[in-house]
């Protein structure tokens, strides 16, 4: 492992340790307002400073780190077997099935995802927890997000399709979805593999942008989305730098993320 | 003779020079303030959005208004700062006893900015132009509030009257609005009485206005006005670039400032902000009572009940939504009306003060009770109910989030739920397919007869229940009646009485519970006398021919 990966790893791995452990770190939780002291510096008490609530900022940063974390893998994975589902099948299929998958990708890429997904979220209903909100909003991302993915797998999956071992397989007798699964599928693993990493920073970076335009995770629980918020109309970065941590985290997340992929997942 | 010895001459004789010295630089600084006052040079302030129209009888939004209010001249107007209807291009006026007349002397010898002469004529050709259907002018639509047959009738040419189909409240104040056209200019509405016309308008860039030369208004020294040359308008719809190009000087003004940026420029420099104090908007929280609406009987029960309207704003604490979401620059709010509404306010009503004990207590007269620390109500089921709001307005998620704990405390859960904005009106106009919502008015007039579309029960923007065939609710039906009856006196006092028990009534049943009144927060250079910003729009230079920029603000461009 090359030591950029490595360090990727571990910048990932705590990350996550760290926001699964803010019950403990941050006991007061994300949503309790302090209401006498909204919007004050960093303090023995507010480590980051409470927002302009009251919240405790350092808590609200570690518990949406964990919402973030954990719900834009579970996205990523949605959206990846869709993806196999669709591309993968229609690759393999070949004919009018992959012009059918492709033209229908094609049509899902043309649309403008952003105002899609106001539009679904629109028509969500309103009256349910902000934990079930959480879960539709990923879930929104991830049934929407597969078409990329399903592009590429379709292509990996044709080329698999006309590959010199399928059709030795074909040769022996085998066919049908036992062939799929048996041969193809397997093949795909590396291309799965990199399309669900791809996946995982867009929809991190989708559901800030739903927070950013108010329309992401729903209050009080937080998000890297609504954190991001708060540096709406921050004029200059020295006036208050602890505001810029959830933007730091953000990036270097990311970034740790791109560095995970390998060489050939990052070709595939 | 005893002279005086020389060196006394020459201190004395130094002394004189000085004070002569001192004599000029004073003669010399009057005439240059007096040239600066007459110099006048170049307002520059940005609009937020592009002005949808230049002809004034169209407009609608208000950029446009801006432009209107600067360019366009009126018979009368209402001052922004006392509030008070000024006679402009009228000399005086005279209201007939039914209220369906109103007869105007017109001031001599004025011309419109192309030079073209004014008089009656173009008052009832504006009129005539302005309540022609296929117009379809909003400032038109409140002249046909009694009827379509609006006629004006030319008296003399500094006479005319204009007469309505039926009683209009409040007659002399919808001139406020009504800016006249030339009938006879070929530039159109391009001719205008108001201190300054258009010179330049870029779409989606700037809007430049020159003064009028044939202004009529003189200051008391006799000076023409305006002081100024000219106003550079920008369209910006970005708060923080305006916000830094004030800061750099590049702008004299901001009209309306966010709390968040007043705060931050109060901070380097209080000097250039003002906080007027309470606006006449507000914003307010309210549950939907409409009786067809996708909801669930038991919670549209809640919904209809008083007691329980009553209780939530009983539990709710308006100190800390103007406090923490307003940094202060808000109040408690009361009702439809604004404590600086300073006629039509109801004195004798309070802010609801925050008082979760009592909420309980009210809760318990409906039979509702906490239940490890959820709160049920008779049929058992938990009060859980969501609150809409339109996603991107952060003040208003803010005080969504503290009401979401603010009932926390009483055993309700809320669920927030923040939405574009045409997607929450279709759910709330039209679906009505919601909870509970809060937006508020942006109000710009100061007459509750401009509320008669929310008050009647048979309104569109009856929010909780609109378009009732009949009013569904003894206090509804009551409303109605009061709201009519304020619209069909000219008598200021009883209209008075009429819409002081409309307030007492909202107070009483909370169909819309109030929450706070902003503040109306602006900033102006300190190179800009002469400005005293208003609560009424347009809030920094309603007195714009009035204003003057220093040497500083001239020479920096």
């Amino acid at each position: 492992m090359k030591p950029a990966r490595y360090l990727a790893c571990v910048v990932v791995v705590a990350v996550c340790a760290v926001s699964l452990s803010a019950n403990w770190l941050a006991p007061a939780g994300s949503a309790k307002q302090f209401r006498e002291v909204p919007d004050s510096p960093p303090s023995r008490t507010h480590l980051l400073g409470t927002d302009e609530l009251g919240r405790d900022r350092f808590a609200r940063v570690l518990y949406g780190t964990r919402i973030s974390l954990l719900l834009a893998p579970a996205a990523a994975m949605v959206s990846t077997a869709l993806a196999a589902l669709i591309g993968g099948l229609a690759g393999y299929l070949g004919g009018i099935w992959l012009k059918l998958a492709r033209a229908f990708t094609d049509l899902f890429l043309s649309l403008p995802w952003l105002f899609l997904l106001i539009t679904v979220r629109a028509l969500m209903p309103l009256n349910v927890s902000p934990l079930v909100s959480v879960l539709i909003t990923f879930l929104i991302l991830g049934l929407l997000g597969w078409a990329a993915s399903a592009r590429v797998l379709s292509t990996s999956a044709h080329a698999l399709r006309n590959s010199d071992f399928v059709l030795q397989a074909r040769a022996s007798g085998l066919a049908g979805p036992r062939l799929f699964f048996i041969h193809v599928l397997p093949n795909l693993k590396p291309v799965l593999y990199a399309q669900f990493w791809i996946s995982i920073p867009v929809f991190i970076l989708s559901e800030a942008n739903l927070g950013i335009l108010g329309l992401g995770v729903a209050e009080p629980l937080p998000s890297w989305g609504s954190l991001l918020r708060e540096l709406e109309g921050l004029l200059s970065f020295r006036e208050e730098p602890w505001r810029l941590v959830p933007l730091f985290l953000l990036i270097l997340v990311m970034t740790s993320f791109q560095l995970l992929l390998s060489n050939e997942e990052v070709t595939a | 003779m005893i002279g005086r010895p020389a060196s006394t001459r020459r201190l004395q004789f130094s002394f004189r020079a000085q004070q002569g010295i001192c004599f000029l630089l004073l003669l010399c600084f009057g005439f240059s303030v007096a040239a600066l006052a007459q110099s006048g040079g170049q307002l520059r302030f940005c609009l937020r959005t592009e002005p949808k129209t230049l002809d004034p009888l169209l407009v609608d939004d208000e950029a446009s208004l801006s432009i209107r209010y600067l360019t366009g001249g009126v018979l009368l107007r209402a001052n922004r700062h006392t509030q008070d209807l000024e006679p402009e291009l009228a000399e005086s006026w005279r209201v007939s006893p039914d209220g369906k007349k109103i007869t105007f002397k017109l001031r001599h010898d004025l011309h419109f900015s192309d030079g073209t002469p004014f008089s009656a004529d173009d008052v009832a050709f504006t009129i005539k132009r302005l309540t022609d259907p296929a117009l379809h002018s909003p400032v038109g639509d409140e002249f046909r509030a009694a009827g379509n047959a609006v006629t004006a009738q030319v008296i003399a040419p500094d006479q005319v009257s204009v007469t309505f189909p039926g009683p209009i409240v409040g007659i002399d104040r919808i001139f406020d609005e009504l800016v006249l056209v030339s009938a006879h200019s070929t530039r159109k509405e391009a001719a205008v009485l108001g201190p300054f016309m258009i010179a330049e308008y870029k779409a989606g860039s700037s809007v430049l206005l020159e003064r009028n030369p044939y202004y009529w208004k003189k200051d008391p020294q006799g000076r023409r006005l305006p002081y100024l040359d000219s106003i550079h308008i920008d369209i910006q719809p970005n708060r923080d670039v305006e916000m830094l190009r004030f800061k750099r000087g590049e702008l004299d003004l901001i009209n309306v400032l966010d709390t968040d940026y007043f705060d931050r420029l109060a901070s380097s420099a209080p000097q250039l902000v003002h906080d007027a104090g309470p606006s006449l908007d507000s914003d307010f929280l309210w549950f939907n009572q409409v009786v067809t609406a996708p909801i669930p009987d038991y919670k549209r029960g809640w919904f209809r009940s008083t007691n329980f309207r009553r209780a939530v704003s009983e539990a709710l604490n308006r100190g800390d939504l103007a406090r923490i979401v307003y940094n202060g620059h808000a109040q408690p709010a009361v009702g439809p009306v604004s404590p600086s509404n300073k006629f039509w306010f109801n004195s004798n009503l309070k802010p609801e003060p925050y008082n979760p004990q009592a909420a309980l207590d009210r809760l318990k007269a409906d039979g509702f009770h906490l239940q490890n620390g959820v709160l049920l109500d008779s049929g058992g089921h938990p009060v859980e109910f969501s609150i809409v709001t339109n996603a991107g307005s952060k003040p208003r998620e803010r005080m969504a989030v503290l009401i979401q704990e603010d009932l926390g405390k009483v055993g309700i859960k809320v669920n927030l739920v923040t939405l574009d904005f045409p997607s929450l009106i279709e759910r709330i106009s039209q679906k009505f397919n919601y909870e509970a919502a809060i937006l508020g008015f942006r109000n710009v007039d100061i007459d509750p007869n401009g509320q008669m579309n929310i008050w009647m029960s048979s309104a569109e923007n009856h929010a909780w229940n609109p378009q009732q065939k009949s009013p569904e609710t003894v206090w509804e039906a009551e409303i109605d009646k009061l709201m009519r009856a304020q619209a069909e006196t000219s008598d200021a006092k009883k209209r008075k009485q009429s819409f002081d028990r409309v307030q007492q009534i909202v107070f009483d049943e909370a169909p819309f519970i109030y929450l706070v009144n902003l503040n109306s927060l602006s900033a102006v250079s300190t190179s800009v006398a002469g400005a005293n910003p208003v609560i009424l729009h347009p809030q920094t230079f309603w007195n714009a021919e009035r204003l003057i920029l220093t040497g500083t603000a001239t020479a920096k461009r």
